[in-house]
């Protein structure tokens, strides 16, 4: 009885948006035919789409190497304040957690601007030294730059996860192993980090989800460099511009439900290899 | 100032694609009637029983036209509503439609997106309701912009007739004569360019309504629409070459601004002598007035350069229509406010807003063709602009699916501004993705 408001609340808000994609996606509506049902034909035509697969692989290509990058710098970071050396810890903390309360939308402008060429702060750069800095917005370098927006972003975010976890570890572990003769690595690396393996794979799933599911930042930038980030740059962004340019709302169901079944299945196999070894 | 707003959208246009979910309404079925028995509308009857009517618009002077409409006819209530800028409005628009509900009487509706609503059968046909007897009302290039087949879909509410806008102080600086063909342009670009290595003759980094009337100036004639039997042919199309061959050169040289239209950059490139030249739309006097006050008295405006030495062609950039859905419930009225807005006395209060017109009377009165403007220098700038509107080359025709392939301008033929693509490979592309869009949708497309 006490789940019936549960269950009624979890259908409507969960279950209804994807059992309403699961419809739209087997069906196709032309502005000359009006609607059919054509069965699993969009999901054929995804699975032959390069675009689609051309985005997949760029978030792909950004997971690798951005999400090890950010977490690294996070788990630095979280080490570090967590060590007790460093004076005025909570000043760090809280400079490094401040771009995550930035909205990401107003991150990525706020980023665009500084990747000017000409009144930007690259732009400014190469004038007052007299360098020419490659373009962050031409299209080999675009990725990176949505990179480096993106980890300066989240940094803190996961910082404060890892840290919060740092935080637990009871402090007669430390003595005991001050009392061993073990170093500040042999601390971090036997007892400082088995201690937050749960916390590692929390964060690298929603590194996963976020990264697969990287929108604001590419559709942002766009507008300033609409050459390199193309209207299928990313799957979201691809579904994005489906549905809302070219009103291929059943294909756009299609490609948002396989890219969120690939994103599942990622993540459960992450899930899975980094709980194993805990046990 | 459609184009304006429009690009300014595209940057902020951010919805999930969890808003996917609601966004589309599957059932699809359409009933739309299309109109075929009605009579000539007696306006002054309608307006004299008055009623109520929604009008979806982004075109800022329209405020003064309700205002004055209103109070002209107190028995109607026009409810003007700002909904979201060009693309963003289309994809409402079209939401209502297939929804069924929330469909306005009157929307607008820009020349190249005219097609695509027209050929779905979203729009009511003027022609009956009195807009067949409104031959020679517009100049031609709207006027033909807003037929799709034997219908009369929208009735023209501005234009754009091109012209060379151009920063006088920087031709005078370096002594370059103002082009007036594409050659001599191409050799005005390499002048100032060599002079200012920072001075550009014009930013271009890929923009598909300006490529496609360039194209149209040329005397091209790439999409070829019968019905839903449709041609894309860049490949093989004269007016597309010449502009290739042109714009090419520019590419490759480095002669034109990296910057996008209508950013930050591109406004201080207008005011500080950077960009030299903006070859666009009448509408733009507004425009540089309200965005570049710095560039105040040193602008003016030529005729647009020629492909051929001695011709006088021009084409049309931008400008809208003011539509009546066929889901409105009150036609008669709605075709009346579209009347007065484009035809009537709202022609006035949006021209003193700063609007370019239309309507032929407007364009030959010699009130307009002689008002000088302070920002242009005293120059009388509605002569130039006004011929440019006679000029237009005739025969011109956008794609049923223009708006999906403008969206996909910059993945295809954009690509041509920053790497080894050429704009011919570009254009091939994009001519191959507009064609899959199409047969997709329905048309049959090169077949």
């Amino acid at each position: 009885m006490f789940v019936g408001p549960f269950m009624l609340v979890f259908a409507l808000v969960f279950l209804a948006p994807i059992a309403y994609s699961l419809y739209l996606s087997v069906f196709r509506t032309q502005m000359v035919g009006g609607t059919t049902f054509v069965g699993l034909e969009n999901y054929a035509q995804a699975f032959a789409d390069p675009q689609f697969w051309e985005g997949l692989g760029r978030v792909s290509l950004f997971l690798l190497v951005q999400v090890p990058i950010m977490l690294g710098i996070a788990l630095l970071v979280a080490l570090a304040i967590d060590s007790g050396r460093l004076y005025g810890k909570s000043f760090f903390r809280i400079s490094i957690f401040m771009p995550y309360a930035v909205p990401a939308v107003v991150a990525a402008l706020m980023w665009g601007f500084m990747y000017g060429t000409r009144f930007g702060l690259v732009g400014n750069i190469n004038d007052a030294f007299g360098v020419s800095l490659p373009n962050p917005l031409s299209p080999d370098l675009v990725l990176a730059s949505i990179g480096n927006i993106v980890t300066w972003e989240f940094v803190g975010y996961n910082m404060l996860i890892f840290y919060s976890a740092l935080r637990v570890v009871p402090h007669s572990l430390y003595e005991a192993a001050e009392i061993d003769g073990a170093g500040q690595w042999r601390v971090i690396s036997a007892i400082k980090l088995p201690a937050i393996r749960g916390a590692l794979v929390i964060a690298t799933i929603f590194s996963i989800i976020g990264s697969f599911q990287l929108f604001n930042e590419p559709s942002i930038l766009q507008s300033l460099a609409p050459n390199a980030i193309t209207t299928s740059y990313t799957p979201n962004l691809y579904a994005y511009s489906l549905s809302f340019s070219g009103q291929q709302y059943n294909y756009s169901a299609t490609v948002a439900i396989i890219m969120g079944l690939i994103t599942m299945v990622i993540a459960y196999v992450v899930q899975l290899r980094g709980m194993r070894k805990e046990a | 100032m459609n184009a304006r707003s429009r690009h300014l959208a595209r940057g902020t246009a951010l919805a999930g694609v969890l808003a996917l979910g609601l966004a589309a309404c599957g059932s699809g079925d359409d009933g739309g009637s299309g109109g075929g028995d009605a009579a000539p509308v007696d306006t002054a009857a309608v307006l004299e029983k008055g009623g109520e009517i929604t009008v979806w618009a982004w075109e800022p002077t329209l405020e003064q036209v309700v205002t004055d409409f209103e109070k002209k006819y107190p028995n109607v209530t026009v409810n003007l509503e700002n909904v979201g800028t060009g693309n963003d409005q289309y994809t409402a628009l079209q939401n209502a439609i297939s929804a069924g509900d929330g469909v306005p009487d009157v929307a607008q509706v820009e020349y190249y997106a005219v097609p695509q609503f027209a050929i779905s059968e979203a729009l009511t046909n003027l022609g009956p309701l009195g807009a067949d007897d409104l031959d020679g009302t517009f100049s031609t290039g709207p006027w033909s912009s807003v037929h799709s087949g034997d219908g009369v879909y929208g009735l023209p509410m501005d234009s754009g007739p091109m012209a060379l806008f151009y920063n006088e102080d920087v031709f005078e600086k370096y002594g370059v004569d103002v082009p007036t063909t594409w050659d001599e342009y191409l050799e005005a670009a390499r002048t100032i360019h060599e002079k200012d290595p920072k001075a550009y003759i014009a930013n271009d980094i890929g923009d598909a309504g300006f490529t496609t009337s360039m194209i149209w100036q040329a005397g091209g004639h790439p999409y070829q629409v019968d019905g839903t039997d449709v041609t894309i042919d860049f490949a093989g199309d004269q007016g597309t070459q010449k502009f290739a061959d042109v714009w090419q050169q520019l590419i490759d040289e480095d002669l034109l601004a990296p910057v996008g239209s209508w950013s930050d950059e591109w406004y201080q490139g207008l005011g500080n002598g950077t960009i030299a030249t903006l070859t666009i739309g009448a509408w733009m006097p507004a425009n540089l007035e309200s965005g570049v006050p710095q560039g105040k008295g040193k602008w003016r405006v030529a005729e647009m350069p020629q492909w051929e030495a001695g011709q006088h062609a021009t084409s049309e950039n931008g400008g809208s229509s003011l539509t009546v859905p066929a889901a409105s419930t009150n036609a008669e009225l709605a075709y009346a406010f579209v009347d007065y807005a484009t035809n009537g006395d709202g022609v006035q209060a949006r021209l003193d807003g700063g609007a370019f017109p239309a309507t032929t009377a407007d364009l030959e009165s010699d009130e307009f063709r002689s008002a000088e403007s302070e920002y242009f220098g005293g120059q009388k700038i509605n002569e130039v602009l006004a011929d440019s509107a006679a000029n237009v080359v005739e025969g011109w025709q956008y794609l049923p699916f223009q708006v999906y392939a403008n969206s996909i301008f910059n993945d295809t033929v954009g690509q041509a501004y920053v790497s080894g693509t050429t704009l011919t490979d570009g254009l091939a592309k994009w001519q191959e993705q507009s064609a899959t869009y199409g047969n997709g949708q329905g048309f049959t497309v090169n077949k």
